[in-house]
């Protein structure tokens, strides 16, 4: 399955602009998130792939790259 | 049973401006202010001490309780930033308040330090007697102002807070509390080597998940909405962190007490120094209604407690 789209679609509705960052890009570092955003990032997610992240999946470097997501989606939608 | 008789406070004199620390953190003030809420906070003086601190502030309680030292059944004193590995400060208060066979006990916690000494305290104070509870930090000693420490310098301040927890009379009756801790998380907000270090994102995500699932155990427990919460006094880390907070807990944001734009983030001292301001601002009127406390901290330790008109 291809979640890179549905990523975007995501980030694009929480950064609040159409960027798209490069697979390895920190998402941090970048400007996208921060603080305040990865947890509206993290809702997002949640509600777009239909999944519960668990407290102990809150890290905030699962999900600093859209390669890092994937990684997890990929782990967590199988 | 328990009652929250009265609270202290002691703020050292220093303050330093966001101008200040962005001169040698390499940022704009504008952009702490924007990131953290925070205008200003305090520093302690070299010669002021956690224990000193701590002491200031008891004694501000004390006299506002009108209680003597001579009549506490027990200290406990939270700090996540001692003078010294051990012993702790509780030991060096009960000695600077005259006393030399109180039990002293530290609660050595960050920024939820003062919430468990709370419920702690609520525990002994029918047996013991009044408990004295201080959370008090010196952090600006554990943080680096320098463009590489820029994400936790600018948050941290200085100061103590202190509530006096009575078996028989007070401003509220404390009814109950959530007390939770996941050591699998603790890496992210640490202090250690005399240096804090926090993954700030990863602490947002932990905290804006756990508080207000505290808080909502709690109401659930007692058939309370949120609706029927007049106020929370909630651990002053960051002004934004406080209004998500507010709105995933459904409690307007107005019945959150606010004065981290004043000191920072004072860790285990900002829940005490936010309650005795507020209840400065209330003329020490006693509660009517629900009153809530929230705090979150190293460990991860976090948790709610619940207070109530004394009434009732």
């Amino acid at each position: 399955m291809d979640y890179r789209p549905g990523i975007l679609k995501v980030l694009h509705a929480v950064a609040g602009e159409e960027i798209n960052p490069e697979p390895d890009e920190s998402l941090f570092s970048s400007g996208l998130l921060d603080s305040f955003t990865l947890p509206d990032f993290v809702s997002g997610l949640e509600q777009e792939f239909s999944i519960t992240v668990p407290d102990s999946d809150l890290s905030a470097r699962k999900f600093d790259t859209v390669e890092k997501v994937e990684t997890y989606l990929e782990d967590k939608v199988s | 049973m328990a009652f929250l008789r009265g609270f202290g406070k002691y703020l050292p004199e220093r303050v330093v401006t966001n101008d200040e620390l962005a001169a040698v953190c390499g940022v704009e003030a504008e952009w702490i202010l924007s990131a953290s809420g925070i205008r200003e906070r305090r520093y302690a003086a070299d010669a002021e001490t956690v224990a000193s601190l701590a002491t200031s502030a008891a004694n501000d309680c004390l006299t506002r309780c009108s209680l003597e030292a001579a009549e506490l059944g027990m200290i406990i004193v939270a700090s996540g930033s001692p003078d010294r590995y051990t012993p702790g400060p509780a030991a060096m208060v009960a000695q600077a308040l005259g006393l030399n066979s109180t039990p002293a006990l530290d609660v050595p916690v960050a920024s939820a330090g003062s919430l468990i000494a709370m419920a702690m305290a609520s525990q002994f104070a029918g047996t013991v007697g009044p408990v004295l509870v201080i959370g008090s930090e010196i952090m600006s000693r554990r943080v680096e102002r320098t463009p590489e420490g820029k994400n936790t310098a600018i948050l941290f301040g200085d100061g103590a807070g202190a509530v006096l927890i009575h078996p028989g009379e007070g401003l509220a009756r404390i009814l109950d509390h959530v007390l939770r801790t996941d050591g699998s998380a603790a890496e992210i907000l640490r202090i250690e080597d005399r240096h804090l270090h926090m993954d700030g994102g990863s602490v947002i995500l932990q905290a804006l998940r756990k508080i207000p699932a505290a808080m909502k155990e709690l109401m659930d427990r007692h058939s309370i909405s949120p609706e029927q919460i007049g106020t929370v006094i909630m651990h002053q880390a960051n002004l934004n962190l406080i209004q998500r907070v507010a709105k995933v807990s459904g409690i307007a944001l107005e019945r959150f007490p606010v004065n981290i734009d004043h000191y920072g983030n004072t860790s285990s001292a900002s829940l005490l120094i936010a309650a005795a301001e507020w209840n400065e601002g209330r003329n020490d009127l006693p509660v009517d209604g629900h009153l809530l406390f929230a705090a979150f901290g190293a460990g991860l330790n976090w948790g709610a407690l619940l207070a109530s008109s004394a009434k009732e």
